[in-house]
């Protein structure tokens, strides 16, 4: 193992090394960049041996990964906001075909108005495309989870792809201390993907993507549904021996942190997880009862956990960096469906949205309206915006 | 520079056409259609060694609805507009595995060619990706209830150009992707047509041993979208050859001929067979004569100017 300063994006490319793909088709987007242009350079210096696709969008990026997919090879892209979005139509087909492609996903915000900053309402809405998501804190989380990522999606129970999410600068251009895994090692834990559901070859022709009465599709629906929830175990499973080769646990599907004896929990998810941490040891040591509870799993939504969380605490908030308009944060509104029956106060709390900074400031306000909502049993404010100009909190 | 290498061909004929069918009788096009021609004769020559891609399309659907198949290769479909790359991504993987010795072949309409594919057709062009394209050109989006496509030629009724008392048919005129595919300076372009079997065929073999991007088109009568006699399919396809309506060439590391020199017959006898045109005026008919002098005499100079004594 060696330890280097690297950026999220470095780690990012770098752990497809890691993973010897086979084939990479990809554009660059801002902040998503210098992934594309780290792959270009382990490819011209020798260092990848994979077919490198530099395609002419994502559309055909993600297209190229599903097609190189259906013949049996392990497949590789990344990108962000816009070409996530560009990519919506041809996520489904990896979905529903049981492609295990694997793709960083820089969370930056999708126009308008265009920005560049970090926001969740790019993956978000990719939620019900069939692909898992996992959402990521640090830069060593970011080299852990995309190996990982092949692990889990290649897992025969499992067959789908998987985005792993990290978000916009604050990772993808923020350089922190990484442990490199040894090559070695990382080929031990994830060997050569080789399956036989999707193998295009001449010599024993199979027919993918077949014209489908409705006779056959409500069962492929089933079936992505039902290796979706079997990834709820793969997961566990694959983290647990990721911590035992590599010495880092990350809980899993979610990593809680003084959960005990809490009586307000806040959910997050990405990188504002780090700082609300920093808030929990102060008010603990204020004597204030708080918890965390970092959602990294966001499909499959880990719904057996949150509501062991929801059974030992007062009054939940959730963090959300973005929204679905009028109904509310996308993570408040899953835990809302996984808690339905409790009678818990689960507020939502939306900040960050378009990248703007959420301060120590903001995470204490968030703390302070989950501890009223468990102390009165109920909340004045269901969705609290918070740090909004002209609206109060 | 050269792009490719190959291009040999033993000289495949309609008699000596391998007899093994790839693509077998069962499929469910209509009575009379071009497209499935095409593919019949493509996969003879291709062989069983190959892949295909289709987008939606006609194709997609004839060629079986699940848990039916009329092809006897795999396939792929992925979507409308990305034939061309995920072709390519069929190849580059295949070709990581070893096996570069497989065949790849994407077969498409002209709308998930030259409308909405273009930008993916245009990228693996541009990127030379190691495939054969073959666009078969039914001149409109036949699969969803013909509506126009930018392929649909002058004058022509469609559901989206319909012939109006104000407005009768398509106002605007065929686009000639073949040319815009040369200008990729590709290492095979070529046009070809079902009414010209042996030139097909010779294209198709040809294109088939070629290494790098090729493309061909071919001109496959829609009988159930142009409204005409299904047992006329060849005919027509000839008629629209012989009165220049759709002209024959290829391109060969940038040195264009011509495949059939077109004889120009006056384009009445090709309009009149197609109910698509029945509502022309003789005001539209003349547009479309002119028209396809023009294109001749600009075909003609193209030819000229791209020929093997100007290449140095
Ligand atoms: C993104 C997208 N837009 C529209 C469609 C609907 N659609 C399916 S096939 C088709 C037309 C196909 O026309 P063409 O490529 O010429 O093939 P043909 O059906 O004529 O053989 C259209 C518009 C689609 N499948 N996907
Ligand atoms: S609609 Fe036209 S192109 Fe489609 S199958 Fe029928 S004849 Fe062929
Ligand atoms: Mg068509």
């Amino acid at each position: 193992m060696v330890k280097r300063v690297v950026t999220g994006n470095y780690a990012a490319a770098f752990a497809a090394m890691l993973a010897r793909v086979d084939v990479i088709a990809a554009y660059p987007i801002t902040p998503q960049t210098f992934i594309v242009e780290h792959l270009s350079e382990f490819v011209n210096d020798g260092l990848l041996d994979s077919a490198f696709m530099r395609c002419e969008s994502e559309h055909s990026a993600m297209s190229a990964c599903v097609a190189a997919s259906a013949t049996g090879v392990r497949t590789y892209t990344a990108t962000a906001s816009q070409g996530l979005a560009l990519m919506h139509e041809v996520l489904f087909i990896a979905g529903s075909a049981h492609l295990p492609v694997v793709m960083p996903v820089v969370n930056r915000t999708v126009a308008g108005p265009i920005g560049i900053w970090a926001e969740h309402n790019d993956t978000m809405p990719q939620r019900d495309t069939g692909w898992m998501q996992v959402y990521v804190e640090d830069n060593q989380e970011v080299m852990d989870m995309t190996i990982q990522a092949f692990k889990i999606a290649e897992d025969k129970r499992v067959l789908l792809p998987i985005m792993v999410c990290l978000d916009a600068f604050i990772l993808s251009h923020t350089v922190e201390p990484v442990d490199f895994p040894d090559q070695d090692k990382v080929d031990k834990f994830l060997p050569p993907y080789r399956p036989d559901h999707a193998v295009l070859d001449p010599k024993d022709p199979m027919i993918i993507g077949s014209f489908s009465p409705p006779e056959y599709i409500q069962e492929v629906r089933y079936q992505t549904d039902e290796t979706m929830r079997n990834a709820l175990e793969v997961v566990e499973e694959v983290n647990a021996e990721w911590a035992k080769e590599f010495g880092r646990d990350y809980g899993g599907l979610i990593e809680e942190y003084k959960t005990e004896g809490a009586d307000a929990i806040l959910i997050t998810l990405g990188t504002v997880t780090s700082t609300a941490r920093d808030i929990v040891d102060e008010y603990r040591a204020a004597g204030k009862k708080v918890g965390l509870v970092k959602l990294r799993f966001f499909r499959p939504y880990p719904t057996e956990a949150i509501r062991k969380v929801a059974s030992k605490c007062k009054a939940i908030g959730v963090y959300d960096r973005a929204v679905s308009f009028s109904a509310g944060g996308p993570s408040w509104i899953e835990a809302r469906n996984a808690l339905y029956g409790y009678t818990i106060p689960v507020i939502n709390v939306l900040a960050g949205l378009g990248g703007r900074d959420v301060t120590e400031p903001d995470i204490r306000l968030m703390f302070d309206k989950v501890l009223e909502a468990a102390e009165k049993g109920e909340a004045e404010n269901e969705i609290v915006w918070i740090g909004t100009r002209g609206v109060k909190p | 520079m050269d792009r490719h290498q190959g291009g040999e061909t033993i000289g495949i004929t309609i008699k000596t056409l391998p007899e093994e069918e790839l693509f077998t009788s069962g499929h469910t096009a209509c009575g009379g259609c071009g497209a499935p021609i095409v593919v019949r004769a493509a996969m003879k020559i291709l062989g069983p060694n190959t892949v295909t891609y289709f987008p939606a399309c006609c194709l997609l659907v004839f060629g079986g609805t699940y848990p039916h198949n009329a092809f006897k290769v795999p396939y792929l479909h992925v979507l409308f507009e990305n034939s061309a790359i995920c072709a390519a991504g069929i190849k580059q993987a295949l070709n990581k595995q070893g096996k570069e010795d497989v065949n790849v072949v994407a077969f498409a309409g002209d709308g998930g060619t030259g409308d909405i594919g273009f930008q993916a057709l245009s990228g693996a062009a541009e990127r030379n990706e190691d495939i054969l394209y073959i666009c078969y050109d039914n001149e409109a989006y036949m699969n969803t209830g013909i509506q126009r496509s930018g392929s649909t030629p002058f004058g022509a009724w469609t559901t989206t150009t319909p012939a109006g008392t104000k407005i009768g048919g398509k106002e605007l005129f065929k686009k000639d992707i073949p040319k815009i595919m040369m200008a990729h300076n590709v290492p095979y372009v070529a046009t070809a047509s079902v009414g010209h079997p042996a030139d097909m065929l010779r294209k198709i073999e040809k294109a088939k041993n070629m290494k790098g991007f090729r493309y061909l088109q071919i001109f496959a009568p829609c009988p159930t979208g142009w409204r005409m006699d299904t047992a006329k399919t060849v005919e027509v396809a000839k008629k629209a050859v012989n009165s220049g309506m759709w002209t024959l060439f290829e391109m060969v590391d940038g040195v264009i001929t011509l495949s059939v020199k077109p004889k120009m017959e006056p384009v009445d006898d090709y309009l009149k067979m197609q109910g698509r045109f029945r509502h022309l005026t003789d005001e539209q008919i003349k547009i479309i004569q002119g028209w396809a002098y023009k294109k001749n005499e600009m075909d003609l100079k193209f030819v000229e100017a791209f020929s093997e004594d100007k290449k140095e």
